[in-house]
């Protein structure tokens, strides 16, 4: 009784299970020395779950652990762990002890039983190996046997009383259909364990889900809600949220896409690490740009994984070369992994811990999926959707810079932009789309967004050529965007209006020429005139002003010789005389030249 | 000795067959205390002194009953004759211990 109000104040001791996702649930695992009850329908994950725990206690702590099965006998149970890479055959017999608890239908049942004894013969052979683990795997197979409420109450008791005598972490797992279950005392079950986890297995679209939830943890918090669970070469893998606060590194580094033009669209490039959706109905060439950003990826020496979900790799790489795009040699040197998985079969969710296991094998930096969409096809949108979220989360994590496509079945962005919504969380969004117009269609490409940079409005046509595909202008002629032939048409009218335009602007510069000319030497005539004009004046100016001296110049000398004259009268005189000169100016100009002369 | 028993059991069935049984208990568990005076009251009555019959206490021996394949208690194996055939509870059903002693034929 002390020990439990300990408990209340102490943090729960826990055991991590190593089930990816699941510790990050239960916050750590589950509790230690308690017991903790798996329920669900069958085929819902409950046995591998357990198992798993048990395998991950034995080869993280060394803690031995026993299997009582009562459902399935040794032999099925190896089997089907032998589809995860858990060695169990290897696992030292002392270490992990499997009591084969399957009551054969040959056994003859007469009367009531009890478990007194088995719990006798698993105690002892938990003394012997140091078990710090039990699963009693499939208890409603053993309690059912029973036939009586009250004595499938008692055992619960036994078992409840023997898990509290005997320290040991105990899992017990009991099929349950829906709410129900065949056992009577099934929510005394439930009460009696420290924890509670929750098992489902349906079916969409024909591909099985699986789902986890844990209902119940006594003293201790938890996620709650349903969690998606996926199967994978090491297990099962809970598909817990990844932390909550998003935690990628932002790069400013510029990777290339493959494309020059699309890359100046862009502002320079895609972001190192950065998550790039492209859109488009099918045809539109998603694959072929995103083949353009793997093999630049490859060229640029970085490790590349292009990952298909419809087509094989051998026919991507054909069909990539037709159009100048060589995939081949990389794949040859290793620098590329192609991997194709198919999309009816499995799961989102086992896809997810595909990729996972191929980014960790290969190491990429670059990676495309084609497409993403795929993944919805395999039961359900929501599972996928999911999924598209935790993938593309996951290559962020890793900081690969990363493509995805996705189909759309109409060419309606708004329906594609619901579908998977992946475009939300995408950091650039490229849409591919066809413009049909004079019997043509015609690829057009819009970047849609670019988080981070500025990114070009235009729209450009996707020209696809065995020289490579490139990126080409459109002409937009009210309001139409045109492509193709349209394009080449406009092109060449474009061209032929401008030489047009240059020759009449030739003939009118030649004009203009000509008449610059005309004026230059008209110019020049009138300069000549002007200067002829100028030197006149000045000639005539000066004479005047060789009379005006030379006469008054006279006058003082006459006024000196006769000595006697007054200012007034001389200045008089002197002025009379220049007016009557001046009018017959043009005449006399010689002679008052010689008249200036003989005076000095 | 129990192939010998076995020759014996198909060349002369019945009369002189001794049947060895092993009755595994929990000590004095409530099933178990039961399913002791039931077989005795069974082999009192049906097989006089042709039986032979060992009572193995799992809590005494748990490793020798896990061994043996023993899961629950009270657990009863029939070695011989054979076939072999495994009677789990407190034998209260007569009838069904019987027949799976394939003794049925002297009770009718």
């Amino acid at each position: 009784m002390g020990g439990k109000k300990n408990a209340a104040s102490e943090p729960l001791p826990k055991t991590a299970t190593g089930i990816p996702g699941f510790d990050e649930l239960s916050r750590g695992g589950l509790p230690r020395n308690r017991t903790t009850l798996l329920k669900g329908g069958p085929g819902s994950g409950k046995t591998v779950f357990a198992l798993q725990t048990l395998v991950n206690a034995i080869r993280r702590r060394r803690e031995p652990g026993i299997f009582v099965a009562f459902e399935e006998s040794a032999r099925e149970i190896s089997a089907n762990a032998a589809t995860f890479d858990w060695g169990l055959p290897s696992l030292a017999r002392n270490k992990l002890f499997f009591l084969e608890a399957h009551l054969s239908p040959e056994v003859v049942q007469s009367g009531e039983f009890d478990l007194t004894g088995m719990l006798a013969m698993l105690k002892a052979k938990k003394e012997e190996i140091g078990a710090k683990w039990i699963v009693f795997d499939g208890i409603d197979v053993l309690l059912t046997l029973l036939h009586n409420p009250i004595s499938e109450m008692r055992e619960i008791y036994r078992i409840r009383d023997w898990l509290a005598d005997n320290e040991v972490s105990a899992i017990i797992t009991a099929k349950v259909d829906g709410d129900g279950s065949k056992i009577t005392n099934y929510s005394f079950l439930q009460f009696m364990v420290a924890c509670v986890i929750s098992f489902e297995r349906r079916l969409e679209y024909g591909v099985a889900l699986h789902r986890i939830e844990i209902t119940k943890y006594r003293g201790s918090d938890f996620v709650a809600g349903e969690y998606p669970v996926s199967f994978g070469p090491s297990g099962m893998e809970v598909g817990a949220p990844e932390s909550t606060e998003i935690m990628h590194e932002a790069s400013t580094e510029r990777v290339s896409s493959g494309f020059e033009r699309l890359d100046t669209m862009l502002g320079g490039g895609l972001f190192r690490g950065s998550s790039t959706l492209i859109t488009g109905v099918p045809g539109t060439s998603k694959t072929t740009l995103a083949g353009k950003f793997a093999e630049a990826a490859c060229q640029r020496g970085e490790r590349t994984l292009f990952v298909s979900f419809d087509e094989g790799a051998a026919p991507i790489q054909r069909n990539l070369s037709s159009v100048g795009i060589q995939l081949n040699p990389h794949v040859k040197s290793g620098l590329l992994r192609m991997y194709s998985g198919r999309t009816e079969s499995i799961g989102a969710e086992d896809h997810l811990v595909k990729l996972k296991a191929l980014i960790r094998e290969h190491r990429p930096r670059c990676m495309v999926i084609d497409p993403l969409s795929a993944i919805a096809k395999a039961g359900g949108l929501v599972a996928a959707r999911a999924v598209a979220n935790r993938l593309i989360y996951m290559v962020k994590d890793e900081e690969v810079t990363v493509v995805v496509t996705a189909v759309n079945t109409g060419d309606d962005r708004q329906i594609e932009a619901t579908d998977l919504q992946i475009s939300t969380i995408a950091d650039t969004w490229i849409h591919l789309s066809y413009l049909i117009r004079s019997g043509e269609r015609n690829r057009a490409l819009t970047i849609i967004k670019s988080r981070g940079g500025w990114h070009s409005n235009q729209v450009r046509e996707l020209v696809l050529s065995n020289a490579g595909p490139m990126l080409a202008d459109v002409y937009t002629a009210g309001g139409e965007v045109l492509m193709g032939t349209l394009r080449w048409e406009k092109e060449g009218e474009e061209k032929a209006k401008t030489t047009r335009r240059r020759a009449e602007f030739d003939h009118k510069r030649r004009e203009l020429q000509v008449a610059e000319a005309d004026t230059r030497a008209r110019i020049t005539g009138l300069q000549k005139d002007l200067e002829r004009q100028r030197v006149e004046l000045a000639m005539y100016s000066n004479e005047n002003e060789v009379r005006i001296v030379s006469s008054s110049e006279r006058e003082k000398e006459l006024r000196r010789i006769r000595s006697a004259d007054p200012e007034g009268r001389s200045t008089n005189g002197g002025g009379g005389r220049f007016a009557k000169r001046r009018a017959s100016n043009g005449s006399r100009k010689l002679e008052s030249e010689k008249e200036a002369q003989d005076e000095s | 000795m129990s192939l010998e028993r076995t020759k014996r059991s198909v060349s002369d069935p019945a009369a002189t067959t001794v049947v060895v049984m092993r009755l595994y208990i929990a000590n004095n568990a409530p099933n178990s205390i039961r399913a002791v005076a039931n077989l005795e009251a069974i082999c009192r009555e049906h097989l006089q002194d042709k039986f032979k019959l060992e009572i193995i206490d799992v809590l005494e021996y748990p490793l020798r009953a896990l061994a043996d394949g023993i899961l629950v208690t009270p657990s009863l194996a029939k070695m011989s004759p054979s076939p072999a055939t495994n009677i789990v509870g407190n034998l209260s059903d007569k009838s069904s211990v019987l027949q799976a002693l394939g003794i049925e034929a002297s009770v009718a």
